[in-house]
């Protein structure tokens, strides 16, 4: 059985919920996940939090079939490596037909759940993406 | 103070089963069963969509026409009787997720498919009162019903959210009026998984009778008539329901037609009448008015008018729109359909 840390769950959820992560504003560098310090500023960078559109595009994806514990009842996803808006690279679940992923197409984030404890444990929620525009 | 919708917002999932894959399975007469109901098809959840999800993303949608911030909301008030938790608040995840509070009012709202439109009376009373300057109010479901029985055919996904507030107002609310009695036409006890109903019993006694006396009882109120009105809508368990009610009560085809929005989606519950409500808003014209009585089994309705400002102009293109969701569809078969709804038992 999958049980994941309540705790750790609460305290990532403002991250995963919001897509919550941090810029820097001495060199405009965006984080995400948050990163407390600017890897390219180091001590001269000042790093603020940032909340992300979510929207960017496809660089690469691929389509998991074998889903690890705790995914399986989603088999067959796609899961992709999106670039947002603001320059961050994010991975994550890219939901909808198949047929209509390529790299390169824009999306826009959807909220939906990540994956269940189990029947009776917690379930978890965040953000996945879907393609944007009608088809 | 005039107390009105703010911002609208829908959400539809995209996948559909027709009534007529249904029948195949259940070797039922596709006509008969897609006549009787005038359902054609129903939406669907994905795997990872439930009540919270659809509130979430039907509020965005509210959010982007408002044009407020989220830390303005008061109240977050969720009508369903698909709330995936039996204890833990949906609207806890709701308003975290939306960025809404800590310093707000959440609470779960519950009376079968009438608790949407009971969360927005709730935070209309709010706002009046000063408590509040805005309040979100939400009707979302993912309706199930057991294999073989009636209800697989219309019991559907969907939501629709509104924002209430005193200021900038895209319809006001004139009048409200609430008819509830002790009347067990449908119900589901604790814990058990499916819905039982009176199967005779959920047509006039209940349904009609509530509908009707809500309705009558608003236009007593207010001393408005059918024909004041541009449109009437109501809650849709299926077609039939809300044109025989909204005809008998004096109501033309015309002013009725935005219903048959449950012949392409199926009866999303607690979303049907405030997902028909958001499908009019997104048409309508300053000055027009319309009517709304919802209706819940156990059983109750609300029945109230709004009156459509000049604001609405600029915001109905904001997000979008519900005949949106209804055109993005992906049709599934019936193995694909009972592997979504968890109907297998491994
Ligand atoms: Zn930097």
């Amino acid at each position: 059985m999958h049980t994941s840390s309540v705790p750790l769950y609460w305290r990532l959820q403002k991250s995963k919920y919001g897509l919550f992560g941090t810029k820097c504003l001495s060199c405009n560098t965006h984080f995400y996940p948050p990163k407390p310090l600017c890897s390219e500023c180091r001590r001269k960078g000042r790093v603020v939090e940032h909340q992300f559109s979510g929207k960017g595009k496809i660089l690469t994806f691929t389509i998991i079939r074998t889903a690890p514990e705790g995914f399986e009842k989603q088999a067959p996803y796609a899961i992709g490596i999106i670039e947002l808006d603001e320059g961050a690279k994010i991975a994550g679940q890219i939901v909808g037909p198949f047929e209509r992923l390529a790299t390169g197409k824009r999306v826009r984030p959807v909220f939906r759940k990540i994956y269940e404890d189990s029947d009776d444990g917690i379930i978890h929620y965040g953000m996945k993406f879907v393609i944007d525009g009608k088809s | 103070m005039s107390v009105g919708i703010v911002g609208y917002g829908a959400y539809v999932p995209r996948f559909r089963i027709t009534s007529r894959e249904i029948a195949r399975v259940w070797g039922q007469d596709p006509k008969t069963m897609q006549e009787g109901l005038l359902i054609e098809e129903k939406s669907v959840p994905d795997i990872d969509e439930d009540t919270i999800t659809i509130s979430i993303e039907a509020s965005k949608n509210a959010f982007l026409r408002a044009g407020i911030r989220p830390k303005e909301i008061g109240a977050v008030y969720i009508g369903s009787e698909s709330h995936p938790y039996a204890v833990k608040p949906s609207g806890t995840v709701v308003a975290e997720a939306l960025g809404i509070g800590p310093e707000v009012s959440v609470v779960d709202t519950e009376f079968a498919c009438r608790a949407g439109t009971t969360s927005m009376f709730i935070c209309c009373g709010l706002v009046k009162a000063g408590y509040i300057n805005y309040g979100l109010a939400i009707g979302a479901d993912t309706s199930q019903g057991m294999p073989g029985d009636a209800l697989e055919y219309s019991a559907a996904a969907g939501g629709a959210a509104f924002i209430i507030g005193g200021k900038n107002v895209i319809a006001t609310i004139d009048g409200w009026f609430s008819f509830v009695t002790d009347t067990a036409d449908f119900w589901r006890r604790d814990g058990q998984e499916y819905p039982r109903h009176a199967a005779r019993f959920t047509g006039e006694p209940s349904y009609f009778r509530h509908v009707m006396e809500a309705c009558k009882g608003l236009m007593g109120k207010t001393g408005l008539k059918p024909s004041d009105f541009s449109y009437a809508v109501f809650h849709t368990p299926n077609g039939k329901f809300p044109l025989k009610a909204g005809k008998s009560l004096g109501f033309t085809g015309e002013q009725l037609k935005d219903n048959l929005l449950v012949s392409k989606i199926g009866n999303t519950y607690s979303g049907a009448s405030p997902l028909v409500l958001s499908c009019v808003l997104d048409k309508a014209k300053p000055g027009e008015k319309i009517m709304v009585t919802s209706y819940g089994s156990g059983a109750g309705s609300d029945s109230f008018c709004l009156t459509v400002t000049e604001d609405i102009k600029s915001k109905q293109d904001k997000a979008r729109k519900t005949m949106d969701y209804v055109a993005d569809r992906e049709e599934i078969d019936y193995a694909r359909y009972v592997r979504l709804r968890g109907k297998i038992k491994q």
